[in-house]
């Protein structure tokens, strides 16, 4: 459903970002991006619905490949990509109700946004979204009233609303406490399973990848180290991502969160 | 780390901003050289100043009886113009620097209208208020016309010029948000941008009123209207009382709109 081919970021500094990513991913599946800070996560992420133009190499989405296209071709193929932030990027002095609104931008008119005449059915759609999330109540207050988790969520509805075919999500808990961090990553998986979304997740924590995700990809220097199961992480396998480090610890956190999970 | 032991035991100071000892104490010497140099040059002559110091008693001594009387009619007149002037060059003012200081962020605008709406701003900037004044009396003649164009094309410098810098320094990550659900650029203006720099705009707006009415009070001078060229009047007549009531009328509103936009600050925050 999505398809990098040879995909290629070199920064005007000369470094190279990305050094021709390959990567397949089917409809429907749930992947996490895993690797140290400046492997390349983000800018793969943002490579592909292009708010970082790559350099060289393809991007598809389905049919379409994206790094030809128009900039008003792009507007409507960003529509089918919805993306969580780190931090939430929530615009903090709109209300919970415009920001989830905002994802519906790529298909209103300027003056219907412009006056929030947003159509009934983008509404509704808005209160449903926020009601799953449980912050249907919350909908009038300003976002920067709101907690950490309870930014996530309404930056969760926001890219819901678009209506897309594919998540993508950057670092969704790295600002939030442990628990919240489960809950969030939780939500996250439900809804790609309940409404059939592929996603890729960049995430630093690689226990809490392991807890969520089918298939795991680790980064390294901008090029692909590892592509497996989230099982098949061994610790030599996150010292050829990470570098040289004890790892019995991380996998055995991952083993009694399963057990725990289970009981 | 072995060196540690070295350090240990002796004061510390912080590294001055300039390394080499000549060159600090010779910027240093050489600046107060200049100081004094420069004040002896200074003339005072002192005849002159004692017979000022009469003229200035009885201007100091008019603020304990101001006249607002005697010449009620001019210094409403004065004053309705200067209000006038004021709000309608505000604006217009605001008006146009919304769109110059959008296209003067270099994050938001190409290349080629950065550079435009930029030199706009710095052509506004470089011509002093004053000189545009007497310029435009020369061309309009004298009244509030010209006053009202000087104050319309010094805000577009000031506010448009500050507005960019509010908009380059924004949080880059909520417009990227808006721009990833494929927003157009005007949505994403509307909803990435305005809402970040809001409070920044009406603040800066309402500082920009302020100073186009403490403006207008100088514009008159050069003759381009309002209650300036009332004050201007009295100066001309020695009528220090009615100049005095001018003066403490200004300073009212001034202070009554500073009151105001603290209020109206506090509320948009």
């Amino acid at each position: 459903m999505l398809r990098l081919e040879k995909l290629v970021k070199t920064y005007k500094a000369g470094d190279q970002a990305l050094k021709a990513v390959e990567l397949d991913v089917p409809e429907g599946q749930v992947l996490a991006l895993i690797g140290p800070s400046g492997a390349g996560k983000s800018t793969l992420i943002r490579c592909i619905n292009r708010l970082v133009e790559p350099t060289s190499g393809k991007v598809y989405l389905g049919e379409v490949e994206l790094t030809g296209l128009s900039s008003g071709a792009l507007r409507r193929e960003r529509r089918r990509m919805g993306m969580i932030f780190q931090e939430y990027a929530l615009v903090e002095r709109l209300t919970v109700m415009e920001n989830v609104l905002s994802g519906r931008l790529g298909y209103v008119g300027f003056w219907r946004s412009f006056l929030r005449r947003f159509p009934q059915s983008d509404v509704d759609e808005a209160f449903r979204l926020l009601d799953r999330v449980g912050l249907a109540h919350m909908a009038d207050k300003r976002a920067d009233e709101l907690s950490g988790g309870q930014r996530q969520r309404v930056g969760i509805c926001r890219a819901l609303i678009q209506n897309p075919a594919l998540l993508l999500v950057d670092e969704p808990t790295a600002s939030l406490d442990p628990k919240t961090s489960r809950q969030i990553m939780r939500l996250i998986c439900e809804l790609c399973k309940e409404r059939g979304l592929a996603a890729i997740i960049n995430i630093h924590d690689v226990a809490l990848a392991q807890m969520f995700v089918q298939r795991v990809i680790g980064l390294r220097l901008g090029a692909v180290e590892f592509d497996g199961p989230p099982d098949g992480l061994t610790p030599d396998v996150l010292t050829a991502i990470y570098g040289e480090e004890d790892w019995e610890a991380t996998i055995e956190a991952v083993e009694e969160d399963d057990t725990e999970a289970t009981k | 780390m072995s060196d540690v032991s070295a350090l240990i035991g002796k004061p510390w100071k912080k590294p001055s901003f300039i390394q080499r000892p000549w060159l600090r104490w010779l910027l240093i010497l050489g600046f107060v050289a200049y100081l004094i140099a420069a004040f002896s040059t200074i003339e005072v002559n002192w005849s002159r100043v004692y017979a000022g110091l009469e003229r200035g008693e009885k201007f100091v001594l008019a603020f304990t009886q101001p006249d607002f009387t005697s010449r009620s009619s001019d210094i409403w007149e004065g004053m309705i113009e200067s209000i006038i002037m004021t709000v309608a060059s505000s604006v217009v003012g605001i008006a146009i620097s919304i769109p110059i200081a959008l296209g003067a962020a270099r994050n938001v605008a190409p290349l080629p209208v950065y550079l435009i709406c930029r030199s706009i701003i710095a052509i506004s900037r470089a011509l002093q208020e004053i000189i545009v004044a007497i310029l435009l009396v020369a061309i309009f003649g004298f009244g509030p016309l010209a006053g009202f164009l000087t104050l319309s094309f010094a805000t577009i410098g000031f506010l448009a010029k500050l507005l960019a810098e509010d908009i380059e320094s924004m949080d880059k990550v909520q417009a990227e948000a808006i721009k990833a659900s494929g927003a157009k650029w005007t949505q994403w203006i509307n909803y990435g941008v305005q809402p970040q720099v809001m409070p920044r705009l009406i603040g800066l707006s309402i500082y920009r009123i302020d100073i186009n009415f403490r403006e207008s009070a100088i514009l008159g001078l050069v003759g381009a209207g309002g209650i300036g060229a009332t004050l201007n009047t009295a100066f001309d007549r020695y009528e220090y009382d009615t100049a005095a009531a001018i003066l403490l009328i200004i300073i009212v509103i001034v202070m009554a709109l500073e009151y105001l936009s603290g209020v109206i600050r506090a509320r948009v925050q």
